[in-house]
């Protein structure tokens, strides 16, 4: 090329405008300072009182019934987690942390599956079938959103009390299976399901039960997996009810063994007992949170079609 | 092998009527093409004849069987999807081979016939691939294998090109014409695209408005249109109409302002005076200047290569299109009416008006 096309463009040294350069750099820089600012703040408020408890769970009794806050570990670690879990804190009850967290597992487990089974199969109503009274069925769901579990505690207390349910698993599990967050989640994902799916599969002769075999439940793993996650914690933070309705030591789980272990009134709590025990109860939640991460991302953000 | 034929096949949604009673008789490895704009009922009447609708009234009948109260499963057709409705989560040979599992069909039965439709559509080395890793033309490829495997007695098929690019189009039009003739099975083909429906069908339903404007093979409908919707809807450009009269013995056509243009064929019915629509394709506005030539003021030029579309206007400022062959450029077009390629159609219904 002897001749360049655009000579113009060639002679013409561009010009640099320095001073708006440093200012965008400087800007850039001043917005990533405060971003990491703030989420290390965030971080701090959340991590601080955990790391209070780990810290408190590793030494002895008397150091923190001094009122002193340590911020150092101590020597105290295997004593105190040995005692949790073999015994249990408090001074006149004692259930060893090993029940409490078997007890929340099989509550939390069944609970978790139990609003997914339901759940599925509501929604599956909803949206692949046309009958008369569809949409009052989906806004009678809809509306008990609206209504806290405390509300209707009392009602569903007599009625499990009725059925001789008190203390007993199903007593405690199935009243909190009815999820209308979770099939309201089913219904706006089943909703995107195109539904040339629907007819391709009516060509290919597969029913409604194979349907929900063969094409939808494959299709919702990734959510089903997201909201095992979301309702794991849920059930593993139940209070109120196993609190109302099992009075059986033996089947008390560890979100309501660990509130009776503090005694109200002076005696003395055994905070360290306390702490590991605390420590325990937290332990599920995060390994299933870390272990399904990939999963529940996945299923809260993406939508695979 | 099988015929399918429609009887007063109405179709009503609440209180819209989409089909106004359609009857079609479709003969044995006849490729019928329904093609007409959205919202013609196109799609509501081949869904339909699926069994993905109940129509209001009217029967539909495959082979001598009247299938109109059963399931789609039990219909014996196969359907290809606009988007191809391929179950995302199962492989390639999964997908061709889940009606034929619905059906109990023995495993090693399912495998040879999958693997003689992945033959016929060359889509042997993918049957393990799932749909997400397949291109466009592949995964219409599937859409027709899962269609093929079930040796159905009807196809149909639901636009199933339109989410091609223009070339596949092009393509995957004459494979589906030739595995069609291949296998001779009885076909229905729903399409808005005026250049698929004349290169693929055997016949043609042009649909206005849930009814049939005219049946009748590609060519019939080309160049003896059975109205002005019809002759406007086939052929690209879209065809001139004129306005005119009947006049000398109703032996040619009075334009507006006052040629005479003979028609070349013999008078048509009718009383002297009675408006008329001339038709004339763009292609027959022959360039040349003499006696009757219409001088055209020439508003834009599209040239396609071998051809030029040339639009304009008449001196009384009536929009006319023209083709000619090769490159034009200019402000003026004279151009002429050739009698013998002139379509009269009666002004107020539309209809065509053949030689008494």
């Amino acid at each position: 090329m002897d001749a360049p096309a655009n000579p113009v463009a060639l002679r013409a040294e561009p010009v640099r405008d320095d001073a708006l350069l440093r200012a965008t750099r400087r800007r850039a820089l001043l917005s990533r300072l405060l971003a990491h600012g703030a989420l290390i703040l965030g971080v701090l408020i959340v991590a601080f009182p955990i790391y209070m408890t780990l810290v408190g769970s590793t030494h002895d009794a008397g150091t923190i019934g001094r009122g002193d806050v340590p911020l150092v570990p101590g020597a105290h670690t295997v004593e105190n987690y040995a005692t949790a879990w073999n015994e249990g804190g408090g001074r006149s009850q004692t259930t060893p942390a090993s029940t409490m967290l078997v007890n929340s597992l099989i509550m939390a487990v069944a609970i978790a599956l139990g609003k997914i089974a339901i759940s599925i199969l509501s929604a599956y109503a909803v949206v692949f079938f046309s009958f008369p009274g569809r949409m009052l069925a989906f806004w009678a769901i809809f509306i008990t959103l609206m209504l806290p579990v405390e509300v209707r505690i009392i009602p569903t207390f007599q009625v499990i009390v009725d059925l001789n349910l008190g203390n007993t698993w199903p007593g405690l599990v199935i009243p909190l299976i009815a999820s209308a967050t979770a099939t309201l989640l089913f219904r706006q994902f089943f909703l995107t399901i195109p539904d040339e799916f629907v007819e391709a599969a009516k060509i290919d002769g597969a029913g409604p039960v194979r349907f929900l075999r063969d094409v939808v439940l494959p299709l919702s793993l990734t959510n089903i997996a997201a909201l095992f996650v979301i309702l794991f914690i849920y059930g593993w933070n139940q209070y109120l009810w196993p609190l109302l309705i099992i009075n059986d030591r033996s089947m008390e789980t560890i979100v309501v063994g660990l509130s009776k272990m503090i005694g109200r009134g002076d005696a003395q709590n055994e905070w360290n007992t306390i702490m590991a025990t605390a420590v325990l109860a937290l332990l599920p939640p995060v390994l299933v949170v870390a272990l399904m991460q990939r999963w529940f991302v996945r299923g809260l953000t993406e939508t695979e079609k | 092998m099988a015929t399918l034929s429609l009887r007063d096949v109405k179709k009503s949604f609440n209180a819209t009527q989409v089909l106004h009673g359609i009857d079609l008789e479709v003969n044995d490895g006849e490729l019928v093409v329904i093609v007409g704009a959205s919202g013609c009922g196109k799609s509501t009447l081949l869904r339909i004849v699926a069994g993905l609708e109940t129509p209001t009234s009217g029967q539909v009948v495959i082979n001598g069987r009247d299938v109109t109260g059963l399931e789609p499963a039990d219909r014996d057709i196969a359907m290809v999807f606009q988007n191809y409705a391929l179950y995302p989560h199962m492989t390639v040979f999964g997908n061709m081979a889940y009606g034929l599992k619905i059906r109990g069909m023995a495993r090693d039965e399912i495998a040879r016939r999958v693997q003689a439709a992945a033959e016929i559509l060359g889509i042997g080395p993918l049957l393990d691939r799932k749909p997400k890793q397949l291109s466009g033309g592949q995964r219409q490829r599937v859409a027709m294998g899962r269609a093929i495997v079930r040796e159905p007695a009807l196809f149909l098929f639901d636009e199933p090109l339109s989410n091609l690019d223009a070339k596949l189009r092009v393509q995957m039009r004459a494979e589906i014409r030739r595995l069609q003739r291949r296998l001779g099975v009885t076909s229905l083909f729903v399409t808005h695209d005026q250049v698929e429906a004349m290169t693929l069908g055997d016949r043609l339903v042009v649909m206005n408005a849930g009814r049939p404007a005219q049946v009748a093979p590609p060519m019939e409908i080309f160049s003896r249109p059975a109205d002005t919707y019809v002759a406007g809807f086939i052929g690209s450009p879209a065809m001139n109409f004129i306005p005119a009269s009947l006049d000398q013995g109703n032996g040619s056509a009075r334009l507006p302002d006052g040629t005479l243009i003979p028609f070349a064929d013999g008078p048509r019915p009718g009383t002297a005076g009675t408006p008329i629509t001339l038709g004339l394709r763009p292609e027959h506005l022959e360039p040349g200047d003499g006696p009757g030539s219409i001088p055209l003021a020439v508003e834009l030029i599209e040239p396609l290569g071998s051809e030029t579309v040339v639009h304009g206007r008449t001196p009384a400022g009536m929009a006319v299109t023209a083709r000619l062959n090769g490159a034009f450029s200019g402000e003026r077009l004279p151009v002429r009416i050739a009698p013998a390629h002139l379509h009269v159609f009666d002004a107020d219904t539309g209809r065509r008006l053949d030689p008494a």
